[in-house]
């Protein structure tokens, strides 16, 4: 019998942080003042998030999201909408998938990378940027 | 009788594999089968004994290999019970079959002629025929699902009409589970004169096949469903409906004469099967349908609708579950939803516990809107799968919410 290491039994399938993320979101809603909206799915399993963003003098004034989508994803929305709050637009470009990860204290197995980085593409779509998500989900 | 997961079991070798601490219970045939020991080695020995190229090799091998692959055909048209060898064309799967078919007959649409698929096709059976549609300015036009989860068969005959072409309709849902009257939707189809595709990638793994019986002008199916390899599959059609398809796909072997600036076809089935084919997963798909015949496929359907309803009945009963798809005549596979959890976190979670399960929008994005869901989770049985593994993915089901 081939014996693999995995996750040892009893330990949760999610960090805390994304346990309590989904579970209570602090920044998942409407914003009525919003100026620039965008969204996008994940073509892999059909996750859909939509960011709501107040922008003023080239700053994240405040963020909201909304989204059908796994407990991974919700978290991610949650803590980049909490990480927009108060940021320049190259600021907020510059946040990527390790940032989250950071945030969420959690390490993603690859087949959910993209799971974190569908709220960055929402992100940069908002913003107008070019180019893919940095971070290391980029290389997938 | 032995029941047959224990007596398949040790013919799987990868059955044998230990998923974060716990035994494999791979619930998810309806993706991809696992493949018994006869198919892994039947193409290791022709690899290791047999391979060259078909067909046209004057040699030893060659003529080896042209046999192995040509006696592959005849075991599939046995096994799907096709009148003739050479309405046997091997493709590279489901997709590969549909999309040859939406090709050559979409060259033959005009502008205002309709095709008509349904709204439980999974994107294989919808994609190819939107495309055909655009290029030739036809309608596509769908049979809706009925919130019992069957296809609405009075709307079937307002839909059909002079100017339906072509009717292009799943054997069995990959999402519902519903076995679908493909039989006498074919025959109401034809009485318009439209021709009839029928995707049989959920059916063939688990249904015995008749295609004399069928109705249908042609059928579809992948190998590494019916526990035979990857890259290839299998597309079955009626002799006259072939012989008026024009090809679209050039190249050796479907030619019978080429000159600089025309070429003649070669004769059925090899007209449909340009360039060096997929020789050694013939072979595997070959000892696959033998090992499936072996067993008996009134066996098989009865063995894995059994823990499909058992499956369902038991998920149905936990608090916060919800079964997609029809009470009766479910195929060998149940999709289930749990309140408040994300089908991805479900079959997460699910993997923790060594149960391997199928989550998402399964490729059936319009059913999913149809149900109201982002996606289901998806457990699906094949001739291995146990009672026992039904009763653990339950019970993980149940535990499910409270330990997220």
């Amino acid at each position: 019998m081939t014996v693999e290491a995995g996750r040892p039994r009893g330990v949760a399938l999610y960090s805390d942080v994304i346990r309590e993320r989904w579970r209570r979101p602090r920044y998942r809603g409407e914003l009525p003042e919003a100026n620039v909206v965008a969204e996008d799915v994940n073509p892999l399993c059909g996750d859909r998030v939509r960011l709501m963003l107040r922008v003023e003098d080239g700053h994240v004034r405040a963020a909201r999201f909304l989204g059908d989508s796994c407990a991974i994803c919700t978290a991610a929305a949650d803590v980049l909408a909490e990480l927009l709050e108060g940021r320049a637009r190259a600021a907020a470009l510059a946040l990527d998938a390790q940032a989250l990860l950071e945030r969420l204290q959690a390490e993603i197995r690859p087949s959910r990378l993209g799971c974190v980085t569908l709220p960055l593409a929402v992100l940069r779509r908002a913003l107008g940027a070019e180019g893919p998500v940095g971070g290391p989900a980029a290389r997938r | 009788m032995t029941p047959l997961d224990e007596q398949t079991r040790p013919d799987f070798p990868i059955l044998e594999r230990v998923v974060n601490g716990r035994p494999l219970a791979y619930l998810d045939s309806a993706a991809s089968s696992q493949k018994p020991r006869v198919v892994i080695e039947a193409m290791a020995r022709y690899y290791e004994r047999t391979h060259a190229n078909v067909h046209r090799s004057i040699h030893t091998l060659g003529e080896e290999a042209t046999e192995l692959y040509e006696a592959a055909r005849d075991r599939v048209q046995r096994f799907i019970g096709a009148p003739r060898r050479e309405e046997v064309i091997f493709t590279r799967g489901t997709t590969d079959g549909i999309n040859l078919l939406a090709d050559a007959l979409g060259h033959t649409l005009r502008p205002g002629d309709e095709i008509l698929v349904t709204e439980m096709e999974h994107h294989s059976n919808l994609v190819p025929w939107q495309m055909a549609a655009r290029l030739a300015g036809a309608v596509l036009r769908a049979v809706p699902v009925t919130d019992e989860g069957s296809l609405d068969l009075a709307a079937l005959d307002r839909l059909l009409s002079e100017r339906t072409r072509v009717v292009a309709v799943t054997h069995v849902s990959n999402v519902l589970g519903t076995v679908n009257p493909v039989a006498e939707i074919c025959r109401r189809a034809r009485r318009v004169g439209a021709v009839t595709v029928v995707d049989g990638a959920q059916a063939a793994p688990h249904l015995p096949l008749d295609m004399s019986a069928l109705n249908c002008d042609f059928y579809v199916f992948s190998g590494h469903k019916v526990l035979g390899p990857t890259g290839i599959g299998v597309l079955w059609g009626r002799r006259e409906a072939l012989e008026r398809l024009e090809p679209t796909r050039g190249g050796g072997e479907m030619i019978r004469e080429v000159w600089i600036d025309r070429a003649d076809w070669n004769d059925l089935p090899w007209r449909f099967e340009p360039g060096t084919p997929p020789i050694a997963e013939a072979v595997g798909l070959m000892a696959a349908v033998e090992y499936l015949d072996k067993l008996g496929m009134d066996r098989v359907r009865a063995h894995t609708q059994r823990l499909a309803r058992e499956a369902a009945e038991a998920l149905a009963a936990l608090p916060g579950v919800t079964v997609y798809g029809p009470r009766e005549g479910r195929g060998a596979l149940v999709s289930f939803a749990v309140a408040g959890v994300h089908p991805h976190d479900v079959a997460a979670f699910l993997d923790q516990e060594g149960i391997a399960v199928r989550a998402g929008h399964h490729c059936a994005q319009p059913l999913m809107r149809r149900l109201g869901v982002v996606g289901t989770t998806r457990a699906s049985f094949s001739v291995f799968n146990s009672s026992d593994e039904v009763a653990r993915l339950v019970a993980a089901v149940a535990a499910l919410r409270s330990a997220l």
